[in-house]
């Protein structure tokens, strides 16, 4: 086993991962720019070095910078966390190069299913379902011969994407080409790669997502499903296990489909096979992320596995965590740095920063007072979940928590939080990926 | 008539859209801005020609920034 950890993030997930470190007695090493010197998660890892600089591009995406820090400081291994560099193939196979372990799958597994199409057609081949859809593709011209095969309406993606970044939807043939020549330049400008695929639109889809563990020896494993529906410019907003309204069997069958096609791989680590669900037992493979997630706790609330320590452990070789049933509910809001409303990011310091400790309730957070918000990283404020033995239980418990959370000096969602927290048809499960935009167009606050 | 075109976020430019001298319509996007890797599309508020564009690709802007003035047509 390895014995010093470096932790190539920042905020909610190096802190996270440094907890883990010092429950398996490893060394932590955290890295942190220049705006992020007055974070919580240093004084929590057993050393800390600077990356100089605040733009991610020169400190937690500088892969010079974080090797250099490794060797500094007699690392011998690196979690990526999420983001950043996390599913970056070229990144792993330069940790690998340098002599420590990468804490997460290998790094050809990042590589593929990097590939949404190369993922997709994977998926396919070993029976696990997807929609109708097309091949990689660029260009107007390709994009009509493979819309006429599809059909309208349909979503144009990024081959190479991640976030939600050039994704849209086209509803009939006169809107293609200019939707194409659009995402094809936003693709090319975020990931350097123009190429496109068209799939299946589904309206009012449910986003449902299995997460895997596989230990790299044909043995894989799944801890049932998290429903992430609740969503704003595809990015997920809610978050909770079990799905509610939907048949455990039809669950279960699903992730047993997931982990069969995670073994049959050979894949290593964790992993979390999303789906969009058209209607019963009608799914499609979307994609699959080679990491934690950020709603990774959801996962722990209802195991009571330890999802960061089993990364830790199979990275070193280590066995699987045993098959656990759901225990309970859990529900997962994140917080973000952001006008309710508009959705607009709100940067600024935190003048007052108080989350509650409540019964049932666990908070991850980057943040403490006094620290700025800065236009240079994601909104993510903070993670709250709730844990209880029904869903109705789970999410009191949030709400109590949004409630009692004081956070000053950045406008935030709470407000939009707690009043979906609070409507009709959340609270009977009536949700999927268009839930959130119809729910504010109709919210008064 | 002339409008001047702010900054709603603190980040910086990602993209400028437009040139001096342009004719744009309203709701055309000036430019894009960058903030919490979030893109943010600014709008022309009006009909017009761009005047004047303050910044350009890069530059850090702060919140209420003037970005771009438009003349109304």
């Amino acid at each position: 086993m390895f014995r010093k950890v470096l932790v190539a993030n920042r905020g909610a997930i190096a802190r996270r991962v440094i907890r883990a470190c010092h429950e398996l007695r490893l060394e932590s090493v955290a890295v942190y720019s220049d705006a992020d010197a007055g974070a919580p998660y240093l004084a929590e890892a057993s050393e800390a070095l600077n990356l100089p600089g605040e733009r991610a591009a020169d400190t937690y995406l500088n892969v010079e910078a974080l090797l250099a820090a490794a060797d500094a400081a007699g690392a011998d291994a690196l979690h990526p966390g999420y983001g950043f560099l996390a599913e970056s193939g070229s990144f792993a196979r330069a940790v690998a190069a340098a002599g420590l372990c990468f804490i997460g799958p290998d790094a050809r597994w990042l590589e593929t299913m990097g590939d949404k199409v190369a993922a997709r057609a994977l998926a396919g081949e070993h029976g696990f379902p997807v929609f109708a859809g097309s091949d990689r593709l660029s260009g107007a011209e390709a994009a009509q011969a493979a819309a006429e095969v599809v059909g309208f309406p349909l979503m144009l993606k990024p081959a190479a994407g991640g976030g939600g970044i050039g994704m849209r939807v086209v509803e009939g043939p006169e809107a293609l080409a200019g939707a194409v020549n659009q995402a094809g330049a936003l693709a090319m400008a975020a990931f350097g790669d123009d190429g496109l695929f068209l799939e299946r639109w589904i309206e009012a889809g449910r986003h449902i997502e299995f997460q895997l563990l596989g230990d790299g020896r044909g043995n894989a494993l799944h801890l049932h499903e998290r429903e992430c529906s609740v969503q704003r410019r595809h990015q997920k907003v809610i978050e909770e296990s079990p799905a509610p309204g939907i048949e455990r069997s039809e669950l279960e069958g699903l992730a047993d489909r997931a982990s069969a096609f995670a073994a049959a791989l050979g894949y290593d680590n964790v992993g979390t096979l999303e789906t969009l669900r058209a209607g019963a037992d009608d799914y499609g493979f979307l994609e699959m992320n080679t990491r934690i997630q950020v709603e990774h706790g959801v996962t722990e609330l209802v195991t009571g596995v330890d999802l960061v320590a089993a990364q830790l452990k199979l990275a070193a070789g280590g066995a699987l965590p045993a098959p656990t049933p759901l225990k309970g509910h859990a529900l997962e809001v994140r917080v973000y740095a952001e006008q309710p409303r508009s959705q607009l990011p709100s940067t600024g310091r935190l003048s007052v920063f108080r989350p509650p400790a409540l019964h049932g309730v666990r908070i991850e957070t980057g943040y403490q007072a006094g620290q700025w918000v800065t236009p240079h990283y994601d909104p993510l404020l903070a993670k709250v979940l709730g844990h209880g033995i029904t869903r109705e239980q789970a999410i009191g418990r949030v709400l109590v928590a949004l409630k009692a959370f004081v956070i000053e000096g950045v406008e935030t969602n709470i407000p939009l939080l707690s009043a979906v927290l609070g409507d009709a048809d959340f609270l009977a499960g009536h949700v999927d990926t268009g839930y959130l935009a119809r729910f504010l167009a109709n919210w008064q606050d | 008539m002339q409008h001047e075109v702010e900054s709603e976020v603190q980040g910086s430019v990602w993209k400028v859209e437009v040139e001096p001298g342009a004719s744009v319509a309203a709701g055309d996007v000036l430019l894009i801005l960058e903030s919490m890797k979030m893109e943010i599309p600014v709008e022309a508020p009006v009909a017009g020609r761009v005047l004047e564009l303050r910044v350009k690709a890069e530059d850090a802007v702060e919140e209420d920034q003037v970005l771009a003035v438009i003349e109304a047509s």
